[in-house]
């Protein structure tokens, strides 16, 4: 029999409430089927499954809150017999007594919806604390702060950061951008932050000590590179979600997935793989003003790069002075996987890359 | 295509990138992107979005004629009565 648990969607995730199935006995499941929806701190998540099989049960009900490892349906692999679920028995008339039957009437909770636990299975008023508990409003904003808080606590707790700054030229990039988007109908059009995001990407390839995760305290490089972007929320706090094999990807599908990967994460329809498997973060303020970020790494990934606004600074080179726009980009990495001249290296890669934007 | 008909149309699309917002509480003679929190990639939804429903295709070289409320609506009225 195959286990089927709730993930672990990021280090600020230690539970989940099951909001939904989208599977029942009997069904057939395959590798990247969402089977279920589960709440979390930051989102609601549509959870995949990452085996193959038949749903032969589900453990835990929807409005229950259980935490990360959680059996939450168990499935008979191939090879295995499949046991048909036999009809569900029409449920027994429970008692419940009249405390608990008044209190519900008080939280205006259904008392028919009530798992009863007192003796046999009577519903207790401790049992209609419970449901009114579970099905009071969330209050999302105030979860996602204290996830947020949780996550980088740790990390500032558990990460010897390092930080390094680099100005960008990006006059060559840019004039690439302008003529490319020329040619683009409006919803084909690309931004710099995607040819920003790829240059971080393929950088990831030649520098493996910053794209993975440290876990049991050791460091084990990723060898798939999937950038999480922060995405800020309008209702307030953020979302890292990856946008998987980003280095392979060129630079118009890169945008619309990650146009798609806003909306989603906007609308709350991430899905689980998508917020579990960031290997390297990128963030970029340059649209608030700043002129350069840097940022806290999201454990247990090693490393978070940075973009400030882009502008029109003054350039010197070869002994001239000429106005050219630039960008600042950060490094924050670990300093239990990379040393600052690694990650200067990296920066520099970075900086290269962007100065052939057609090449991305 | 009259000015309140753009209007219309404009705070239609503008809401689909920020839901919350409230015509009133636009000030239509300031930026209006740093009024709405628009980053590039709500901006160029924005545009899409006018595109899909007014037909009208912005080069990225007029973005700067659109910085208020005022002013792109100014610009949509020219460019539709084209």
């Amino acid at each position: 029999m195959i286990e089927f648990k709730l993930p672990s969607l990021g280090a600020d995730m230690d539970e989940g409430r099951l909001v939904e199935w989208k599977v029942k006995p009997g069904d057939p499941v395959k590798r990247g089927d969402v089977v279920a929806v589960v709440d979390t701190s930051k989102a609601a998540v549509d959870v995949e499954i990452w085996q193959e099989g038949i749903v032969q049960s589900l453990l835990v009900q929807p409005g229950e809150t259980v935490p990360v490892g959680t059996v939450l349906a168990l499935l008979s692999g191939e090879g295995e017999a499949a046991v048909v679920p036999a009809p569900a028995p029409s449920p027994a008339r429970r008692p419940v007594s009249p405390l608990a039957r008044k209190r519900a009437r008080e939280l205006g909770v259904d008392i028919e919806r009530i798992e009863g636990t007192g003796p046999s299975g009577s519903v207790t008023e401790q049992d209609v604390a419970r449901a009114a508990e579970a099905s009071a409003p969330v209050d999302r904003q105030a979860q996602m702060r204290q996830a947020i808080a949780a996550a980088m606590s740790r990390s500032k707790r558990e990460i010897p950061h390092y930080y390094l700054g680099e100005t960008i030229p990006l006059a060559t990039a840019a004039a690439w951008l302008t003529a490319c988007n020329a040619e683009r109908p409006v919803a084909e059009r690309l931004l710099m932050a995607v040819l920003q995001l790829k240059a971080v990407a393929l950088a990831c390839r030649e520098f493996p000590d910053m794209n993975g995760f440290w876990r049991d305290g050791a460091y084990v490089a990723s060898s798939a590179i999937h950038p999480g972007v922060a995405i800020s929320l309008r209702s307030g706090g953020l979302i890292a979600p990856a946008i998987h094999d980003a280095a392979d990807k060129p630079l118009g599908t890169l945008m619309r997935d990650l146009t798609d990967l806003v909306r989603r994460a906007r609308s709350g329809s991430l899905r689980s793989s998508e917020l579990s498997e960031p290997t390297i973060t990128v963030t970029n303020l340059g649209d608030q003003g700043v002129e350069s970020v840097f940022g806290v790494i999201y454990p247990p990934q090693v490393a978070l790069v940075g973009f400030g606004r882009i502008a029109e600074r003054p350039w010197a080179e070869n002994g001239s002075l000429s106005i050219r726009p630039t960008v600042s980009a950060s490094l924050s990495a670990d300093h239990r996987v990379s040393d600052g001249h690694r990650g200067a290296l990296f920066l520099a890669d970075i900086r290269e890359l962007l100065q052939h934007p057609e090449r991305l | 295509m009259d000015r309140d008909q753009i209007r219309t149309a404009v705070l239609a699309c503008l809401k689909t990138i920020a839901p919350e917002l409230e015509e009133a509480e636009i000030r239509a003679d300031r930026p209006l992107r740093d009024q709405v929190d628009l980053d590039s990639m709500d901006w160029l939804n924005f545009l899409v979005a006018l595109h899909q429903r007014l037909g009208v295709d912005i080069p990225e070289s007029d973005y700067g004629k659109l910085s208020t409320w005022d002013a792109i609506l100014a610009y949509l009225e020219a460019k539709l009565a084209a």
